[in-house]
């Protein structure tokens, strides 16, 4: 029985980290496999300055976009040094555009080298999308 | 799902899945392990994946696991795979996303015993001279020019800078640069973050090591390497860091519409793939081709950095304080190269993922001191584990592409050793033991316990006891240093 409706949880993955997510939309799945992957990583951010952003992208199938989405979040991670708590995504046929509020990255425990596409597959499951990401670590 | 019953033993070491295992191989898989460790990891998904691998297009004569084997994201780490150059596939997968991950070791003449007192200092000052930790950024602020030349001229570049010795080139696997990069293949999001990581460490289970030489078993190939027994000696491992991670990523994305233009099912999308002769995978064997060179010249920058943390902390109390190139190698890498297959030389694309290259004596390839021995081999252990220096073998070029284990390969998920383990007390433990400690993450640390790591010296003494590789000395760690 679900307790939440959107959310995610870690799962033992032997050399790298998986995480499973669900949401009642594709957006909403995005939105938490951002979270989750911010949490993985151990991410705090500063109180301020409140910085925002704007990723525009497209992909060819639901995992593509979902790939596309995170890779683009370690990559402003990486070379800004942001991360956002606010994350407002639309998804229209496979394109996406996303609104991000955020600020300096202040501590991060662990970091991600990518998004893997294994295993991947957002499946629909009693009214809910589900995924299974694993990254490399 | 692979039962133990699946498997062909051909020896103590040597199993085999044959192809008529599963419709869509188009090899067998041969494992280098014992059947302990063979028992061990069929609690993970290794042998599947090396199922899932054995398809992939163009293969020729089997694909291998090592002994150090574990479950990947597609290709299993510890997993070498040859396809046939030009028509079969290249899989950015199947090479992985920290491109020419690796390691490097040299050796000093600094006797542990008069150097002991001193390592505290020695892990200090490589702690701040060999920037680590998540994010971190170097020193050197590269423009766009310099980094495209960095992955044309890999290691040349950092002699060309004065950060090298032609002898660290002539002990670097390729010479420390593979020919024919392509930096105009590699998008701007991954130049962008490699322009300010060259010559940092990274996090996660890259590490630099100061070790003492605790045994030799082949003197005169520990002399040609320039090993003293009882003397300090360093590794360092790590590789291509964002630059070679976004390379991967990017073409990963980019491959997963290549396979449906190609008309190649695959078990699993992670193994994407193109075939050699296309336009997408030569784009992809020049970019990979970039992020290897860039490898080559972030640990020749962190060799450099940790000479003069050597100089700092020894110079004017040892005799000779200097550290010597060894031997660079990679473990996550796409190589052409020519091997006798069913007694022809076929040219072939070899994948060794968590795989190192392991030439036998007498291959051109090697440096002329070291065709007479065979390729240096280095195998790190789990932290605070002892780490191997081996040669390869004549048999591993005929059985496993040339080519050994890489480490030790984890047992346990991350996730349940930072429940078991306590990063704090992990580290005074270590300390505990004479192994000086610096660490930027002690959630980090806990995730690298040596408990979750296979054994080493089993390891060691599968890929001896198959003689794919031949021990040459065993090494113990004094301090480490990890983001």
């Amino acid at each position: 029985m679900e307790t939440y409706i959107s959310g995610y949880r870690e799962v033992a993955h032997t050399a790298d980290w998986e995480l499973e997510v669900w949401a009642p939309t594709l957006a909403e799945l995005l939105r938490q496999a951002a979270r989750g992957m911010y949490a993985l990583s151990g991410i705090q951010i500063a109180d301020r300055p409140r910085l925002q952003r704007q990723v525009d992208l497209e992909a060819s199938d639901a995992e593509g976009l979902l790939v596309a989405f995170l890779s683009e979040l370690l990559y402003i991670g990486e070379t800004e040094g942001l991360a956002f708590d606010q994350i407002e995504i639309e998804i229209n046929h496979l394109t996406l555009h996303a609104e991000l509020s955020g600020a300096p990255i202040t501590k991060t425990d662990k970091e991600i080298k990518a998004v893997t596409y294994h295993n991947l597959s957002v499946r629909a499951e009693n009214n809910l999308l589900r995924a299974n990401i694993v990254f490399d670590v | 799902m692979i039962a133990i019953q699946d498997l062909k033993r051909i020896s103590d070491y040597e199993w085999e899945i044959p192809q008529t295992f599963r419709q869509d191989m188009r090899v067998p898989v041969r494992i280098f392990a014992t059947r302990r460790l063979l028992e061990k990891v069929m609690d993970d998904k290794s042998l599947e994946q090396a199922v899932n691998a054995a398809t992939l297009p163009g293969l020729v004569g089997r694909v291998v696991v090592m002994p150090d084997m574990h479950q990947g994201y597609g290709f299993p780490i510890g997993g070498v795979a040859a396809t046939r150059y030009p028509e079969g596939v290249i899989s950015p997968g199947a090479i992985g996303y920290d491109i020419n991950c690796g390691v490097r070791l040299l050796a000093t003449s600094i006797e542990y015993e008069e150097a002991k007192t001193l390592l505290g200092d020695l892990a200090t000052a490589l702690d701040h001279y060999c920037p680590s930790g998540v994010g971190e950024k170097g020193a050197l602020r590269m423009s766009e020019k310099e980094l495209d030349q960095v992955c044309r001229e890999g290691a040349r570049w950092t002699l060309k800078q004065g950060y090298a010795t032609e002898m660290d080139l002539l002990r670097t696997e390729e010479g420390g640069c593979l020919e024919g990069a392509d930096p105009s293949k590699v998008s701007p999001h991954a130049k962008e973050r490699g322009r300010p990581q060259l010559g940092t460490l990274g996090a996660g289970n890259h590490f630099i090591e100061v070790d003492v030489v605790e045994q030799i078993f082949d003197a005169e190939a520990a002399r040609v390497m320039g090993l003293e027994e009882g003397a300090l000696a360093l590794q360092i491992h790590c590789g291509s860091r964002g630059f070679g991670h976004q390379i991967c990523t990017d073409y990963v994305r980019e491959f997963q519409s290549a396979v449906k233009r190609y008309g190649i099912q695959l078990p699993d999308r992670e193994l994407v793939c193109a075939p050699l002769n296309s336009p997408e995978g030569q784009n992809y064997l020049a970019a990979m081709r970039s992020a290897a060179n860039y490898a080559f010249a972030n640990r020749q920058m962190l060799a450099h950095n940790a000479r003069i943390a050597f100089e700092q902390v020894f110079a004017g109390k040892v005799r000779d304080w200097r550290l010597r190139q060894v031997y660079d190698i990679a473990h996550n890498m796409g190589k052409i190269e020519t091997h006798i297959i069913d007694g022809q030389e076929v040219k072939v694309c070899v994948h060794r993922k968590g795989a190192t290259r392991a030439f036998g004596p007498g291959s051109p390839e090697l440096p002329d001191e070291y065709r007479r021995i065979g390729q240096p081999v280095l195998v790190p252990g789990s932290m605070g584990t002892a780490s191997w220096v081996l040669v390869g073998t004549e048999s591993s070029m005929q059985r496993a592409f040339g080519s050994s284990c890489h480490g030790a390969g984890r047992v346990m998920s991350r996730q349940q050793a930072k429940k078991q383990v306590r990063g704090e007390a992990l580290r005074q433990e270590l300390e505990a033991d004479g192994i000086r400690v610096r660490a930027g993450s002690m959630a980090g640390l806990a995730e690298e316990a040596p408990q979750a790591y296979k054994d080493v010296d089993a390891v060691v003494e599968t890929v001896a006891g198959a003689e794919i590789a031949r021990k040459v000395a065993r090494l113990r760690p004094v301090a480490v240093v990890k983001g």
